[in-house]
């Protein structure tokens, strides 16, 4: 008897299966891409995150403290004096420049060290580098590490070319660094060498120190700080990762959300299928229970059906996720597009725990899924089960407006909840309890929504909304899947859509001039001296030239540094985009700033507060005088009068000069004159405002490109979800067709009927998940962007978009209803009807 | 006459014997001697001062650093009494002055670099401990007097300091604290100081050696200070110039006798291990002194140790003829060895020596042998 039931069971079981084959496998592949996105992101996050640690201790060597300096670095005169310093083992100093490689867009870092010391701080690394080393006292000689010499596609005795200042200094590539010391791209120089060759005589970035033994750390670095120049800190090697690893880790916990929204949504897929499979087996499990098989007993076959989809797609999911990341380290290396670890070079870092924990994920997920219908249906009376036309009846359960509407208001108290530990983790709870509760309260609105719905003349359109008012709840599975993928979906684009809209205006803004010339961009080594200044703002054609100057300065030696950028301010003609209130400095106040708002979060500012700066021989203090809004700088920038920080420092280099054209003139024109006066300065790169608005708009969606490849998938998989329900109710209502068929409708009518249903169900889902996603946008955009990145964003919705999306979602909707319909009609009507007695 | 001294092998001995100091010079020590042949490489930015004949050595001005030299060394070997019997020590300064071809100004420019290295060889330890520095000439972190004896490396330094020399050397395993006090004039190596080094009349260094200096002073193990007393030998040499580079390894003495005479001698050999090139010195304690023909020393190995580490075979037990004179050498303890393979590859023994005249004592020094593991490349 027992084993009788036991084969009926797995008939039950595999009977649904195999009839389905398609359903579940959509299901199993919604588990699968949600897991394998998951999985991938997070490795590739975790391999990058790894190979920036490894670089930072290969820098580092044994040191057990880094002083380290701006990027201009620090006098040189403070290496002898720590050197000497009793608890010291060893110093080793180094400048650290990028430098922009001529001719290219992309830098290399040079880090100029002196072998002698550095072999007694990186003692394994130097072991393996005895033969190269010496060739570095030949001042144009230099070490490449192999990743350097593989990206630049140069060996041995080739020439590197790097822009310093405006001209091109040539280096000899005098051997490679042995493979495993260094595995970014980077360039070793005698620090001699740098010194000169780099234009950096007297200065240092950064002295390694090791230690003797027994002394306490901790102690030592509070000593030595009051010893050290204004600008620089002692950190611990691990303390250094920690605050690097801290600077991309928002970044990296959007990517993880994303990716568990797409596993959200695979879920959700498992429960559509799930409570569909079950109301079309209601008969098949109500026999069981009738033979004997208790209510336990088949709660826990069904879960267990759940179970096995949400293993086999989590495996399937890892399986794919491992390589889908190796693929992606293989073919674009470590970074995600947000620049972060832009010169890393990752090796796939399987961490088991992860892969555990997505794969737990990804069970869980389809379990949840698959027990909701399944303890409903264990409850059943197999009596009423048996009966035609029940399967409305057993959703009645699912009702759970009250709980919704809890769910849906915990999360949004928890909006207002700060960052945890610079996280907006509780701005993420509340979008996935809003999104929850919005499911919870799916059956409810549906009811009140097809109340609501006009009876049409036109008798399939007629039907259709009879049919969708008799069976809600069925209908609020259908419209949560839709509702689910299209609500992220529209959250992810009015948020995207509001950064791209607003960092265009701000581009318009901050560029008010025709064109823009910058030394050696994006690196430190690159400047324009005075006398270029002056020769570039006397070209013929250049009504009027602004300069600016920027370089890193200390704030925190917790932080990482800002930005100061000294330009000429005038905050009237809102060349500065200020977020904060007008502000008059009060009299005999220290001399103004203006913060960006990275600045005034992360080091807790205000306007009107005063703060000190490490500019100059002493550090000075400045009044903040607003706050502005600044999308480029994500660790905080201060904006100086470019005249007050001549007069503080001395300091009339620049590195960008903002330039008006004169009437008549043409950009091509001034670019080649300005190209002639300034001679061989091939480090110079001239550009026009809109060049640089596109180029500016272009890395912006490359950094979103991942955040859209996530977005595309949550929607494939909630699209999966409305085709399901579509065809399994479509399934289900084979006699109700069968019946139509009877009464004299047609087989195109009866088309017609599924079509507006789709289009009806599809509407509401539409609709509803424009309301939904609008809130979880709001939450974006206010919350979780403002505390991850520290800028603000004006809300922005595009409507276009959202619209021909929205079409999109309902054309689609018909037409799986209407392709689900026909697949079910090709049987013969007679047959269909006879099925149910 | 041609005269050969064993400053200059020496320095090949070291720069291979020091390699993992050296490795990172990359064969500043060495290459000089692959291109002085046929001074290809002539060096705008560097004209190194040459060793004149006849240029008479001055003291203490001499003592100090000749940077404009390209190789210079202060090298201290000697024999020390602790409470449970004799040690052995050795402590060397080199300066080095490196091929530059532009005037860097940057104050880091290896102007100089300097080499300091250390070895303590003590029978109850089961073999030679040892420590280096090395750094570039700067920041007062490093430097050599070119006044008088004064050279250091961080806290490292070996000067003159109120008539004596003192050697501070807190290395990794082991601190020396020693005085060094001459008790005889400097024993000019050479013809009056400038010694040739190999067939070419060219090849030269400035050369004295200061023999049985009264040595006094701590060693300091483990947090534990012991007072020692002994006696030293230090060489000094300066040059330019080159050794030939046909030899395979080396072997090297230098002796204080009992009677207060000085002896030095040494041989280079052949790959196939013969006698490519041989020299030295004997100083009589009332100063006389006798310097050797090539031909008139020999080296003649009596006993020879393996490494059990390495499987080197090293004959640590010799008779030397040199001239009239014939002693035997007996290591104060077999192993010797520096093995610096993880690091460079390159293993050597050094250490402290006893002279014999028949079967009876009569001095000690120390003894260096190359090029016994593997042939020796410059």
């Amino acid at each position: 008897m027992l084993a009788w039931l036991g084969a009926t069971i797995q008939a039950v079981s595999a009977g649904a299966l195999r009839d389905n084959p398609g359903r579940s496998a959509l299901a199993l592949l919604g588990v699968v891409l949600g897991v394998a996105l998951g999985v991938a992101v997070h490795l590739v996050n975790a391999s990058a995150l790894n190979e920036f640690t490894l670089a930072v201790h290969s820098l580092s060597g044994e040191s057990d403290l880094t002083i380290r300096g701006p990027r201009a670095g620090f006098d040189e005169s403070a290496y002898p004096s720590v050197a000497r310093l009793a608890q010291v083992h060893s110093a080793s100093p180094a400048v650290e420049s990028d430098a922009q490689l001529a001719g290219r867009r992309e830098s290399i870092r040079i880090i100029g060290l002196d072998p002698f010391r550095a072999a007694q701080v990186q003692p394994r690394m130097f072991a393996a580098m005895e033969n190269t080393v010496t060739g570095l006292f030949d001042p144009d000689a230099v070490l490449l590490s192999p990743s350097a010499a593989e990206w630049l596609g140069l060996n041995p005795g080739d020439t590197l070319r790097i822009t310093v200042g405006t001209a091109t200094v040539a280096l000899k590539i005098a051997g490679l660094l042995p493979p495993g010391a260094y595995r970014q791209r980077i360039a070793v120089m005698d620090i001699a060498a740098a010194q000169w060759r780099l234009q950096r005589l007297g200065r240092i970035n950064r002295i390694d120190l090791r230690l003797r033994p027994g002394t306490d750390v901790e102690n030592f670095r509070r000593t030595l700080l009051p010893l050290l120049p204004a600008g620089t800190e002692a950190v611990t090697p691990d303390a250094d990762i920690e605050r690097s690893a801290e600077l991309s880790r928002s970044y990296r916990l959007n990517l993880d959300m994303l990716a568990l929204v797409a596993l959200f949504t695979g879920a959700f897929l498992v429960f559509s299928t799930q409570v569909l499979s079950i109301l079309r087996r209601r008969t098949q499990l109500a026999l069981l229970r009738v033979l004997g098989l208790t209510r336990p007993a088949l709660t826990g076959m069904l879960v267990a059906e759940g179970a096995l989809l949400g293993m086999l797609g989590s495996t399937l999911g890892v399986v794919l996720g491992c390589a889908l990341a190796a693929w992606v380290l293989k073919h674009f290396g470590g970074d995600l597009g947000a620049g972060y670890f832009r010169s890393v070079s990752a090796d796939l870092q399987i961490a088991p725990a992860a892969l555990a924990a997505y794969w737990l994920f990804g069970t869980a997920f389809a379990i949840v899924g698959a027990a909701v219908p399944a303890i409903e249906a264990g409850r059943r009376a197999p009596a009423l089960a048996l009966r035609a036309g029940d399967e409305e009846e057993g959703l009645n359960r699912l009702h759970t407006t009250w709980a919704g509407a809890g769910l849906i208001a915990a999360g949004l108290l928890l909006t207002l909840a700060p960052a945890l530990n610079g996280l907006p983790v509780f701005g993420y709870a509340a979008i996935a309890l809003i999104l929850l509760g919005a499911l919870l309260l799916m059956p409810r609105l549906t009811t009140l929504s097809l109340r609501r719905v006009p009876a049409w003349r036109f008798p399939p359109a007629m039907l259709a909304v009879a049919q969708l008012q008799a069976t809600p709840r069925q209908v609020a599975i259908s419209i949560g899947a839709i509702v689910t993928s299209f609500s992220l979906m529209v959250a992810m684009l009015i948020m995207v859509g509001s950064f791209r809209q607003s960092l265009d205006e701000w581009l318009t803004g901050m560029l008010p001039a025709d064109i823009y010339l910058r030394a050696a961009r994006g690196t430190d080594a690159g400047f324009l001296t005075p006398e270029q200044q002056e020769n570039i703002a006397a070209t013929p054609g250049v009504v009027r030239a602004r300069f600016m100057r920027s370089r890193n300065i200390l704030l925190a030696p917790e932080r990482p540094p800002v930005t100061l950028l000294a330009r000429p301010v005038d905050t009237t003609s809102g060349n500065l985009p200020l977020v904060s209130a007008p502000f008059t400095l009060p009299a005999n106040a220290p001399p103004a700033v203006w913060i960006s708002e990275a600045t005034a979060d992360l080091h807790g500012l205000h306007v009107g507060d005063e703060l000190r700066l490490p500019i100059g021989a002493h550090p000075t203090m400045f009044t903040v005088a607003g706050i502005w809004r600044d999308y480029v700088r994500q660790t905080g920038s201060i904006v100086i009068d470019r005249e007050s920080y001549i007069r503080m420092t001395g300091d009339r280099l620049a590195n960008e000069a903002a330039l008006w054209l004169a009437a008549g003139n043409t950009f091509a024109e001034l670019e080649q004159a300005l190209h002639l006066r300034l001679g061989a300065a091939a480090g110079i790169e001239i550009s026009t405002s809109r060049q640089v608005r596109i180029e500016s708009l272009a890395l912006f969606d490359r950094t979103f490109a991942v955040t859209y490849a996530l977005e595309i998938v949550a929607v494939l998989i909630g699209l999966f979800g409305v085709s399901v329900s579509f065809s399994a109710q479509a399934l289900a209502r084979r006699r109700e067709f069968g019946v139509l068929r009877h009464i004299g409708m047609t087989r195109r009518e009866i088309g017609m009927m599924l079509g507006c249903e789709g289009a009806l169900v599809a509407a509401l889902g539409v609709g509803f998940g424009l309301a939904l996603g609008c809130l979880v946008s709001l939450i974006l955009v206010q919350v979780i962007n403002r505390q991850s990145f520290h800028w603000s964003i004006d809300l922005h919705v595009p409507w276009l978009a959202l619209a021909a999306l929205a079409s999109v979602l309902v054309v689609a909707a018909i037409g799986t209803a209407t392709w689900s319909g026909r697949r079910v009609m090709t049987g013969d009507a007679v047959r269909a009807v006879r099925e149910d007695w | 006459m041609s005269f050969e001294d064993g400053g200059f092998t020496r320095l090949r001995i070291a720069s291979r014997s020091r390699r993992r100091l050296l490795a990172l010079l990359g064969g500043l020590l060495a290459t000089p001697h692959v291109h002085g042949q046929t001074n290809r490489r002539a060096a705008p930015g560097t004209p190194y001062a040459q060793v004149l004949p006849g240029t008479p050595l001055r003291f203490p001005r001499d003592e100090g650093s000749h940077p404009d030299f390209r190789t210079e060394w202060w090298y201290a070997t000697g024999w020390l009494e602790s409470a449970r019997g004799p040690l052995g020590f050795q402590i060397t300064f080199f300066r080095t002055r490196p091929e530059l071809k532009l005037d860097n100004p940057s104050a880091f420019a290896p102007r100089q670099i300097l080499i300091g290295h250390a070895a303590l060889s003590d029978p109850a330890q089961r073999m030679l401990q040892h420590d280096q520095r090395v750094a570039r000439e700067g920041f007062s972190l490093a430097g050599a007097s070119p006044d008088r004896l004064e050279v250091w490396v961080d806290d490292w330094s070996l000067k003159q300091e109120g008539g004596v020399l003192r050697a501070r050397i807190p290395a990794r395993d082991f601190q020396f604290d020693l005085t060094l006090a001459a008790t005889q004039s400097p024993m000019l190596q050479g013809d009056k100081g400038v010694s040739r080094k190999g067939p070419q009349p060219a090849s030269a260094s400035h050369y004295y050696s200061l023999p049985h200096l009264r040595t006094q002073g701590t060693l300091t193990r483990a947090g534990r200070t012991e007072i020692l007393s002994g006696t030293a030998w230090l060489d000094h040499e300066w040059s330019s110039s080159y050794l030939d580079k046909d030899a395979a390894g080396w072997d090297w003495i230098g002796i204080n006798l009992e009677d207060g005479g000085a002896l030095m001698a040494f041989q280079m050999r052949t790959p196939q291990g013969g006698k490519f090139w041989a020299g030295g010195a004997h100083r009589a304690a009332n100063g006389e002194q006798r310097v050797f023909e090539p031909g008139e020393v020999d080296f003649t190995p009596l006993r020879s140790w393996r490494s059990p580490r390495t499987g080197t075979e090293y004959p640590v037990a010799w008779r030397i003829r040199a001239a009239g004179l014939t002693i035997e050498v007996t290591p104060l303890m077999d192993d010797q060895e520096n093995d610096t393979r993880a690091s460079t590859g390159a293993i050597y023994w050094e250490g402290a020596v006893r002279a014999l005249r028949d079967g009876a004592p009569i001095g000690r020094g120390y003894l260096e042998l190359t090029g016994y593991w593997r042939r020796l490349r410059l």
